[in-house]
């Protein structure tokens, strides 16, 4: 009896979408190399799940949010694969992403004029698998249908090979999501902070540092024409207080 | 039956006056949608589609592959139809009008098959068969089963060869139909429809005709339009432009969806037609090897065409860099996918602003979220004085109190000042 018991169990374990609390998600599904070893270690699949949700939640507009998925976006756009960009803040400026090697020719733009757009864009680049990888900036919306609209992103992008990035505000840390990874940046002695909020698997308490520093600023510490004051060292502060483990 | 007598048995009866002009039409819109399936399509008027298939069983994977497309195509094009089959064009077209859905492959059983055909189908003049029921004929067989000369001196050589075309017996050769260049058809609504969106419907039969017909010819369009006809106005039209030439149905359909769904109609509809002029070659696609893991990869052109279809042609588009040292104008927008020349501007922000955001300045540091921090620059750009857009600016890299990078610049004309440009990311 208890032999089949112990049989049924380990059948119910192989299944793919099934993950035990205890590890980390199984190999199976092989993440997208992020670029940044040390962040890599710690992201089940070692990489940026692929065919499933990731939220980006920067403390502040502008430290780093780009720069952190510069290589995944560079390696995805010179295999030739398309990069929808739906809703963005701002122009992205096509000198900066050459430079971070992203091949521009392979960038969509998409403009949207509502949150209903945006979800609808972002479902229909999902749906039809043509994209290499998938950011969207979703607005400041009421919470209440959001997860619902969330679950049918994550739904559009299974089966697909695209990691997905939601940019969202970093208040809605507490809010619960679909998304298969949430990481929660923040900055510390002028590198990023990457906090993973939730990722398939045990929960990671401290902070990953990433030198995601723009390689002039690095290398110019004595420029005569600015007063450099020094940096406060102040690791992770820009993290509210109100960021909880997922 | 005179229709005074059929309204009288049945007074709800819809009378609608024989259209031979509509028939005509339908059955080569038919005939060109199913050229798909082998180049040897004959149109026999006024109600039969002949289709040589012995050369396309092996690609579409045998006969009962190849009949059941054609009945689900034929459905789809909103007909119903009678599907048979045999080695004899006659012998097919014969067993289609007696309604027998029979396929017969071996010549052997053709005999069997056609004697019990009635002798309607032959298709005489009325004096034939009156002639033939008084003789007590009734089924092809019995009509074989007379001595030739006499059916010969009673009813014509023509009769008897036909019947020995049919068997198999005299070669039957048939014209086979070319499809026009163009694409052009329409349906007649069976009521006026006044929302945009039930018009889909219809249009769907038109659809799948037309991917037919490219399929026939190996090609795709580029643009197709839909026209809507009213009954007193001028017709609209929806004219749909794909970045790349395809002959999807799907396809066309989810962006024939998305166009009606955004329309407001000027009048009631009685017609839609569609239509495509321009057919391009399109090669087919290959299967890979081995069949890889996941959905398979979509078209971008197909989501890029299904967005710009709700949202705007303006709303998707991709990015040009320019040689140009005014920051504002490196970038344009461009078609997605367009070669771009590798240009190295040193240190540049991901995020431009539309336009730069005046900041304050309070002790001569500038504000933005708090007192900026300059960390490199400056940079000087003046350039622009021939066009009358020129810049004078001294460009800083600054970081927030919040640790974010910015770009900002010092205007060294006119009453100066600091502004945010971009921004790190």
């Amino acid at each position: 009896m208890a032999f089949t018991g112990d049989c049924a169990v380990a059948a119910l374990l192989e299944r793919p979408d099934i993950w035990r609390g205890d590890s980390l998600s199984r190999a199976g599904a092989r993440g997208i190399p992020s670029g940044f070893s040390g962040l890599d270690a710690e992201l089940p699949g070692g990489g940026w799940p692929a065919g499933a949700l990731t939220e980006v939640l920067p403390a502040h507009e502008g430290i780093g949010e780009l720069r952190l998925l510069g290589p995944v976006l560079a390696a995805l756009s010179q295999r030739g694969l398309w990069l929808a960009w739906i809703a963005p803040p701002h122009l992205p400026y096509a000198p900066a992403l050459s430079a971070a090697g992203i091949d521009i020719a392979k960038l969509v733009i998409v403009r949207t004029a509502s949150a209903k757009e945006t979800l609808w864009a972002t479902e229909q680049a999902l749906r039809s698998n043509a994209c290499g990888a998938v950011l969207a900036w979703l607005p400041k919306v009421r919470c209440a249908a959001k997860y619902a609209e969330l679950r049918r992103l994550q739904i559009a992008a299974e089966g697909g090979r695209a990691p997905v990035f939601l940019f969202r505000s970093p208040e809605i840390a507490s809010e619960s999501s679909p998304a298969a990874l949430r990481i929660a940046l923040g900055t510390a002695g002028g590198g990023l902070a990457v906090r993973v909020l939730k990722r398939r698997g045990t929960p990671l308490t401290h902070p990953v540092l990433l030198p995601a520093m723009p390689p002039a600023v690095r290398g110019k510490h004595s420029n005569p024409h600015v007063d450099r004051h020094p940096v406060p060292a102040t690791a992770a502060r820009n993290f509210p207080a109100r960021f909880v483990h997922a | 039956m005179a229709v005074s007598a059929a309204l009288a048995l049945a007074p709800r009866l819809r009378i609608v006056p024989r259209d031979p002009a509509g028939e005509t039409e339908a059955l080569l819109g038919i005939g060109g949608w199913a050229a798909q399936f082998t180049p040897g399509v004959a149109i026999e008027f006024p109600d039969s589609v002949l289709l040589e298939v012995s050369g396309s069983l092996r690609l579409f994977g045998g006969l009962e592959s190849i009949v059941e497309r054609l009945r689900r195509g034929t459905t789809e094009l909103g007909w119903s139809t009678v599907l048979a089959g045999a080695p004899t064009p006659r012998a097919a077209s014969w067993l289609a009008l007696a309604g027998e859905q029979k396929f017969i492959g071996a010549a052997a059983r053709l005999e069997e098959a056609l004697a019990a055909l009635p002798v309607e189908v032959l298709r005489r003049e009325d004096e034939t068969h009156a002639a033939l029921e008084a003789i007590g004929v009734r089924t092809l067989g019995e009509l074989r089963a007379l001595p030739r000369e006499g059916v010969a001196r009673r009813f014509g050589q023509r009769l008897l060869d036909d019947l020995d075309r049919a068997f198999g017996a005299l070669p039957d050769p048939r014209n086979f139909f070319a499809p026009p260049t163009r694409f052009r058809a329409s349906i007649e609504l069976p009521a006026e429809v006044t929302q945009a969106e039930a018009l889909l419907f219809a249009a769907r039969r038109l659809v799948v005709q037309l991917a037919g017909f490219l399929a026939a010819r190996s090609g795709g369009v580029q643009r197709f339009a839909l026209r809507l006809g009213h009954r007193d106005q001028a017709t609209t039209e929806i004219a749909i432009g794909l970045i790349a030439p395809s002959r999807d149905a799907e396809h066309f359909t989810l962006l024939l969806r998305e166009r009606l769904s955004g329309l407001a109609l000027r009048a009631p509809v009685r017609a839609i037609a569609l239509e495509a002029d321009d057919v391009v070659p399109l090669a087919g696609r290959n299967l890979g090897l081995l069949l890889e893991e996941g959905k398979p990869p979509g078209h971008w052109e197909h989501l890029v065409e299904r967005l710009r279809s709700r949202l705007g042609a303006g709303a998707v588009h991709g990015l040009a860099s320019r040689a140009e040292h005014r920051p504002e104008r490196t970038v344009a927008s461009a078609e997605p996918d367009s070669r771009q020349p590798h240009l190295d501007f040193g240190e540049r922000p991901f995020w431009l602003l539309d336009r730069p955001r005046p900041l304050a300045e309070t002790g001569a540091v500038p504000h933005y979220e708090g007192p900026l921090e300059l960390l490199a620059g400056p940079e000087r750009i003046e350039s622009g004085w021939w066009d009358g857009g020129d810049i004078a600016r001294d460009y800083f890299v600054a970081r927030t109190r919040n640790e974010a990078l910015v770009w900002i610049y010092r205007e060294r004309r006119g009453e100066g000042g600091w502004y945010l440009h971009g921004l790190f990311a």
